[in-house]
């Protein structure tokens, strides 16, 4: 099969219910697929490396991603490990540019120009020692300090504010390099990575069981979209599908997680503007969810629920009930709010023009979730690739188009609508019939998985070696694609915003730091 | 105005008639208080540290701030600085690149100072472990007086194990003893 009019012959990975295809390609035809892929409109979804010395064709892998209308594309590189280089794809996917340095930090092939700065690797690691190489020893370093290369803004009155990695808030690690002139930010540099914790190279080794206790910890706050996302590459690779009942569970799981992080996310945001009225009043109700979901699925986050071959709780007609009433309760509570944030002049002074993303910046820089479809974007899987249950229920999609902070509080706002509409449906069509099928690993195989957590789309790339564990598992956040707008939405916006903006995307650190 | 005040109105004070409270947790907030009193005169100062958590637990530690369990009106604190801190809230294993981070801000905490880790992963270093981007459990890189277990602590356990911190002996390493 090809695709993009491009020389590459795709063959379609069985098993499973998403449609994913892979391809082989030289260095040349790798750059020229992900080329055509920008030309065409479509998005990189993911980039990653690996160590294939002892398989068939042996060599490093690089693997690319891409999103295009019949489905997941999955194209991969193999170069000899004494000449690891790749195409540079960040000069036209900008999201390319950390991947690309977090393959050089963990497998050690480099993209050829671009950004060689270290990503992941804090100078804690020496240089040369790539954790995910098969011949890479368990060892043990010294921390060291490191002498990072930010880019320096020159001129008469420019000063730097150096932010993190510990924040003033309960918040993740991260540092921020803030260039600013007066109270206005001329530019901002990330440094990420501060909570990498080798996942990766913990993945290698594991049975499919425990990985799923990995992936559902990769981004605590979205654990039910990674454990969807890695059960259906396991499922893949096993050759299995979840029941129908599962299915829509796992919907719902999905949509409740949705609901309650994003009037957790409506709640901060009143509290960053000094409504803290807001705080309280969304935060009370996310703690009813968080309640319900210990009391129904016996976890306050739904931790480990959702497992290869089904999902490990199933839901009474009285459990559907309190559901219901929930979502009851919920509308009228959050209608009341959006009102009053509505006529909140202070708040509504704050929100709006502030940290401003327009659709072509977000079209340009790969957007994902919340913060593409503040922009413009309709981009959401639940809509764009439809597994069971979606394509049956039809989510619709919440748009905004002026992507400043109020846009996205708008787009959460109709999000948990259009999740109680979900929930009530989802509950409403339940299936009957049990919840699980038994999943056994298959040696040697690959899989993928995606799916429309709250924050944006998770992807799992899986693989199984000959003993039928897991050889190679990469997850990727949303918040890779994401964090580069956050860098645009604050230039000419004050300090003080910072923290507004930031909330309103609200990325996850651990997700991406890996 | 009106539209808030409405909503306040019809909410009425949850902390003090939350039905479905946990009578455990009244009981775990009433000695909280008290230990509070003593020993820090009503005022307890918590920096909180994410050395390399999930994320899920900082879920919970928000929560403590909410209406139902409300910890502020027992005189408790999230502070912006350790300097301000009594008592530093570490969630996650120590990731490497955290690690001198997480050693300044323990010195940086002044003395009489407690540690409590917090979740399963500062409390063993959990699914994580150790490895070279990992350190493992918050112990292995500053002393810790109470671990609080759990994936992720409920805001219940989280009440619980800071007692057990402020109520302690001060011999450092002790566990809660909480499952």
């Amino acid at each position: 099969m090809l695709f993009l009019d491009q020389p590459l012959e795709f063959t379609r990975v069985e098993g499973g219910d998403a449609l994913a295809y892979t391809a082989r390609a030289d260095f040349e035809a790798f750059g020229e697929f992900a080329l055509a892929a920008y030309e065409s409109g479509r998005r990189l979804v993911a980039l990653w490396g690996g160590d294939e010395r002892d398989a068939e064709t042996p060599g490093i892998a690089v693997c690319a991603a891409f999103d295009l209308p019949e489905g997941l594309a999955c194209v991969k590189l193999v170069c000899p490990v004494e000449d690891a280089v790749f195409p540079d794809l960040s000069g036209f996917f900008p999201a390319a540019d950390r991947m690309q340095r977090a393959v050089r930090d963990l497998v050690g092939a480099a993209p050829r120009g671009g950004d060689l700065r270290p990503w992941l690797r804090h100078a804690n690691w020496p240089a040369d020692y790539f954790p995910l190489r098969s011949d890479a020893p368990e060892a043990r370093f010294d921390t060291a300090n490191e002498n990072y290369e930010f880019v320096r803004v020159g001129g008469d009155g420019v000063h730097e504010i150096a932010v993190g990695p510990i924040h003033a808030g309960i918040i993740e690690p991260g540092h921020f390099r803030f260039s600013v002139m007066g109270e206005s930010v001329l530019r901002l540099e990330e440094r990420l990575g501060w909570k990498h914790k080798g996942i990766e190279r913990r993945f290698s080794g594991m049975s499919l069981a425990d990985g799923l206790k990995l992936a559902g910890r990769v981004s605590g706050d979205s654990t039910v979209a990674y454990a969807w996302a890695y059960s259906q590459a396991a499922e893949m690779i096993c050759g299995v599908t979840a029941p129908p009942r599962a299915a829509w569970l796992r919907a719902l799981f999905l949509e409740r997680e949705r609901v309650a992080n994003h009037l957790g996310d409506l709640g901060y945001l009143g509290n960053d503007v000094a409504l803290s009225f807001g705080l309280m009043q969304f935060m009370r109700i996310k703690e009813d969810w968080l309640r319900l979901n210990a009391r129904l699925f016996g976890h306050r986050f739904m931790m480990d629920k959702i497992v290869p071959g089904g999902v490990t709780v199933d839901l009474d007609d009285a459990g559907v009930a309190e559901v219901v009433e929930q979502c009851r309760t919920t509308e009228r509570d959050v209608h009341r709010l959006k009102d009053v944030y509505e006529e909140h002049a202070g708040l509504q002074d704050r929100f709006l023009t502030t940290g401003r993303v327009t659709p072509e910046l977000a079209k340009r820089l790969g957007a994902v979730g919340v913060a593409a479809r503040a922009s413009g974007q309709c981009v959401d899987l639940r809509a764009d690739h439809p597994v069971s249950p979606y394509d049956r229920v039809k989510p619709v999609v919440a748009m905004e188009e002026r992507g400043d902070v109020a846009a996205r509080a708008l787009v959460r706002f109709a999000e948990i609508d259009e999740s109680l509409r979900l929930i009530r449906a989802l509950v409403d069509g339940l299936p009957q019939g049990g919840v699980w099928n038994a999943a056994r690993s298959e040696p040697g195989k690959r899989g993928f998985g995606w799916v429309e957590g709250w924050r944006g789309d998770v992807f799992v790339a899986l693989e199984t070696g000959a003993d039928g564990k897991i050889r190679r598992c990469h997850p990727r956040d949303p918040s890779w694609m994401n964090w580069p707008l956050l860098e645009h939405a604050i230039i000419d916006n004050i300090v003080p915003d910072f923290p507004l903006i930031n909330k309103s995307f609200n990325l996850s650190y651990a997700g991406p730091d890996l | 105005m009106f539209s808030i005040l409405r909503q306040i109105l019809h909410d009425g004070v949850l902390t003090e008639a939350p039905p479905e409270i946990d009578p455990e947790l009244q009981a775990a907030k009433r000695r909280l208080s008290d230990e509070i009193a003593r020993r820090f005169r009503r005022s307890l100062f918590i920096r909180e540290i994410d050395a390399g958590s999930c994320n899920g637990c900082e879920l919970e530690i928000h929560a403590l701030g909410i209406p139902y369990y409300n910890v502020e009106a027992m005189g408790i604190k999230f502070t912006a600085s350790p300097r301000h801190a009594d008592l530093l809230l570490v969630t996650g294993p120590v990731a490497k690149n955290m690690e001198v981070a997480v050693k300044r801000a323990y010195d940086a905490t002044p003395e009489p100072k407690l540690v409590v880790a917090t979740g399963d992963c500062g409390c063993t270093g959990g699914i994580f472990g150790e490895s070279y981007a990992c350190c493992g459990r918050v112990s292995n890189v500053i002393p810790v007086d109470v671990s609080i277990p759990g994936c992720p602590p409920t805001p219940l356990r989280l009440i619980q194990g800071i007692l057990a911190a402020v109520g302690g002996s001060g011999d450092r390493d002790q566990e809660s003893g909480i499952r």
